[in-house]
């Protein structure tokens, strides 16, 4: 067992099985532990080969804002991680257009490459799930 | 699918933005601090009356009960016991907690 | 059906661990299985066996320690998020144990539905 992941131990029982996953972010980092042990789940559920995406609405969005320096409050920058996902192959990360509208900011202003979706098709896509995990 | 919600609709956006979310045909179950959402005569009653034509409203009653609101829940939310709530759990295909 | 359910906050300071613990028993009194109940965020906190509520309250860790004794069902503690507050294997009630993240992925594989309780 590896001290920060657990280490990932599969079930026989588990291959073979591909579900869709969904990663609901709405809550801003730092404030709360919320987005970063949310993106640790993300790492560790990149092994399971499930079929997995990521939204971020409301204060999620503040996760991805690019400049982000936790220097002076001691804390430990995890934005860079976002930007690995790629390497793990979790390539689905959604934005919500009117959170990040309402917040002054533009995909310009975000340290991935993600894609922008009206509340509408979010819900539709949310409603496409089958396990949808929040934090 | 199934949505909860448990957070006051005057301290936080979570009923507002699962109002917007659930579509036609889905289940809004009302927990915890969200049962505040479920009553007549506030400033949301409107909008969740609005969104029951679309959708199934409910609320756990011990929950509203717990807080001594049992008397002023807006008629048609149905009110469920834990039972009703694992239910709703399992007559919909997926949930999502609006934390 | 098969529930799997996720605890997010700690027991006293929020409902979540009410909640699910509740949920959790009501599913088993209608037949449903609980096929695992995983611990994360501040939701460790239900795992500690130095947990003492006063006499006239719920004790929601022997709660837990009891229904897992009850109806055999896995209550697992995330490793990454118990050991970041302090809890480990010398303090974990009975009927808990310690283990990975992958164990809540499983759970939502597994399980026929997947419930988060949390803030």
């Amino acid at each position: 067992m590896s001290e920060t992941t657990g280490g990932v131990e599969m079930d026989e029982d588990v291959s073979g099985v591909v579900k869709k996953f969904l990663y609901v972010n709405r809550k801003a980092p730092y404030g709360t532990i919320y987005a970063l042990e949310s993106l640790e789940v993300v790492l560790i559920a990149a092994a399971f080969d499930q079929d997995v995406s990521l939204v971020f609405l409301d204060d999620g969005v503040y996760q991805l804002a690019k400049g982000q320096h936790t220097k002076t409050i001691d804390v430990k920058n995890f934005s860079p991680t976002y930007r690995a996902l790629e390497g793990y192959d979790i390539e689905k990360l959604y934005v919500e257009k009117e959170s990040l509208e309402a917040r002054g900011l533009t995909t310009e202003d975000l340290i991935v490459p993600v894609t922008l979706l009206p509340a509408a098709e979010m819900a539709e896509l949310m409603d496409g799930q089958d396990v949808v995990l929040s934090f | 699918m199934l949505h909860t919600v448990n957070k006051s609709p005057f301290e936080r956006n979570a009923l507002e933005r699962c109002l917007q979310y659930a579509k036609k045909g889905s289940a809004i179950l009302l927990i915890e601090d969200g049962v505040y959402g479920a009553l007549k005569g506030t400033a949301v009653t409107d909008k969740v009356k609005k969104a029951m034509k679309n959708v199934s409203i409910y609320a756990l009653y011990p929950d509203i009960e717990a807080r001594g609101m049992q008397d002023r829940a807006i008629d048609g939310i149905r009110l469920v016991d834990y039972g009703g709530f694992v239910d709703l759990v399992a007559e919909h295909r997926n949930v999502h907690s609006w934390l | 059906m098969k529930f799997g359910i996720m605890v997010n906050e700690g027991p006293y300071t929020h409902e979540a661990s009410d909640t699910a613990y509740l949920f959790a028993k009501a599913a088993l009194e209608k037949g449903h299985q609980i096929h695992r109940i995983f611990f994360y965020h501040d939701g460790v906190n239900n795992s500690t066996r130095l947990t003492e509520p006063p006499q006239d309250d719920r004790n929601i860790v022997a709660r837990w320690s009891k229904l897992a004794a009850e109806h055999k069902i896995d209550l697992v503690v995330c490793v990454a998020a118990a050991l970041r507050r302090g809890i480990r294997d010398e303090n974990l009630a009975e009927g808990f144990r310690i283990s990975g993240l992958g164990q809540l992925i499983e759970s939502g594989i597994q399980a026929d539905r997947l419930v988060v309780f949390g803030d």
